[in-house]
């Protein structure tokens, strides 16, 4: 019940203060697709700074991370977009701290790892409901049936967060976007490099798109 | 050996999400695999991902999920309000959920028209 009071109030609230707001643009997906890569594109393009670490080794980001404040333009620039980048861990059905070992962990640092690890996703999946809009972060070299892509956009769709995937890792060989388009085809699809800058633009105007 | 337990959607049917969820972790903690009649509702899964993190220990390494669902948008007019009637009033029944011990089950490979199960090979003690 004071759930959807608070919706009602916010509906009516959002049309008064929408300029104050400031939108949340979520990047999720599973582990190692090249979210934090793609956040640091974004920051480095329009902040001139980095916003996280990352590796080959997956679940490097185990804590929310938010960048405040940045301003996107568009080509033409006559739009521009204000809003609260937010990095989020990975999402994962399973954490193994043998994987982290194999990596060439030492067994406390891995037990910690996955320990952080497996905080972290529960956190992701509880900053679900605080998001304005999600990019998708799917690294097209895999599978794009994994049930963790499935459920994340099944989840957004359900909550009525606008959702854009972002198909990364175009640069590699076993790129395959037309399997991501294939397997959602609801969905504005845009292949990436976050790595090398590739179609970022692109992903930009689609921003636009997407925050009317 | 691998254990497969079939359980029919009237099993879960009455339960509340948590009991439902804590029901099908409980079996999967078990290293048997679930195979679930339908599906759980969108915000289930993800507090199923949620409920197996918070389980994740030495023994217990997560689970293998797939949903394997009959294309819904082939259905049209008023078949489809028809199966979303049903649905709102009696669950999700239709195509079925795997649950899988990722101790036991490597990986899920899903396709839109199969599924391929790849299990984890045993490794065998010797004896002294």
């Amino acid at each position: 019940m004071l759930s959807v009071l608070k919706k009602i109030l916010n509906l009516f609230l959002s049309d008064w203060f929408s300029a104050k707001k400031d939108i949340k643009l979520g990047l999720y997906g599973p582990p190692n697709s090249g979210k934090t890569t793609l956040a640091n594109r974004i920051c480095k393009d329009w902040l001139g700074e980095e916003m996280g670490s990352t590796s080959n080794v997956p679940h490097e980001t185990r804590e929310i991370q938010i960048k405040e404040q940045i301003t996107l333009k568009s080509k033409d620039g006559r739009k521009e977009l204000l809003f609260n980048l937010v990095d989020t861990p990975g999402i994962a059905t399973k954490i193994d701290y043998e994987d982290f070992l194999k990596a060439g962990m030492t067994e406390k640092k891995a037990k910690k790892r996955a320990k952080e690890a497996t905080k972290g996703v529960i956190e992701a999946i509880k900053w679900l409901d605080e998001m304005d809009t999600v990019l998708v972060v799917l690294d097209s070299t895999k599978d794009p049936y994994s049930q963790v892509n499935i459920t994340i956009i099944g989840n957004l769709a359900a909550r009525d967060i606008p959702v854009l995937i972002v198909a990364n890792k175009s640069d590699l060989k076993k790129a395959n976007l037309k399997k991501v388009q294939a397997a959602f085809p609801q969905y504005p699809v845009v292949g990436i490099s976050a790595k090398y800058g590739r179609k970022v633009k692109d992903l930009y105007e689609n921003v636009f798109k997407l925050i009317k | 050996m691998v254990t497969l337990q079939f359980m029919p959607y009237t099993e879960i049917e009455a339960l509340s999400s948590l009991g439902r969820i804590r029901k099908l972790l409980n079996i999967a903690k078990k290293n048997k695999i679930v195979l679930l009649q339908g599906r759980l509702k969108k915000d289930e899964e993800t507090e199923l991902i949620k409920a197996t993190m918070e389980e994740i220990n030495k023994e217990f390494k997560g689970i293998e999920l797939a949903v394997i669902n009959p294309k819904q948008e082939d259905i049209g007019g008023l078949n489809k309000l028809k199966n979303d009637f049903v649905e709102m009033l009696l669950g999700d029944r239709s195509g079925m959920t795997i649950i899988g011990p990722a101790n036991v089950v490597k990986s899920i490979k899903k396709d839109p028209n199969k599924i391929e199960l790849l299990t984890k090979e045993r490794k065998k003690k010797r004896k002294k």
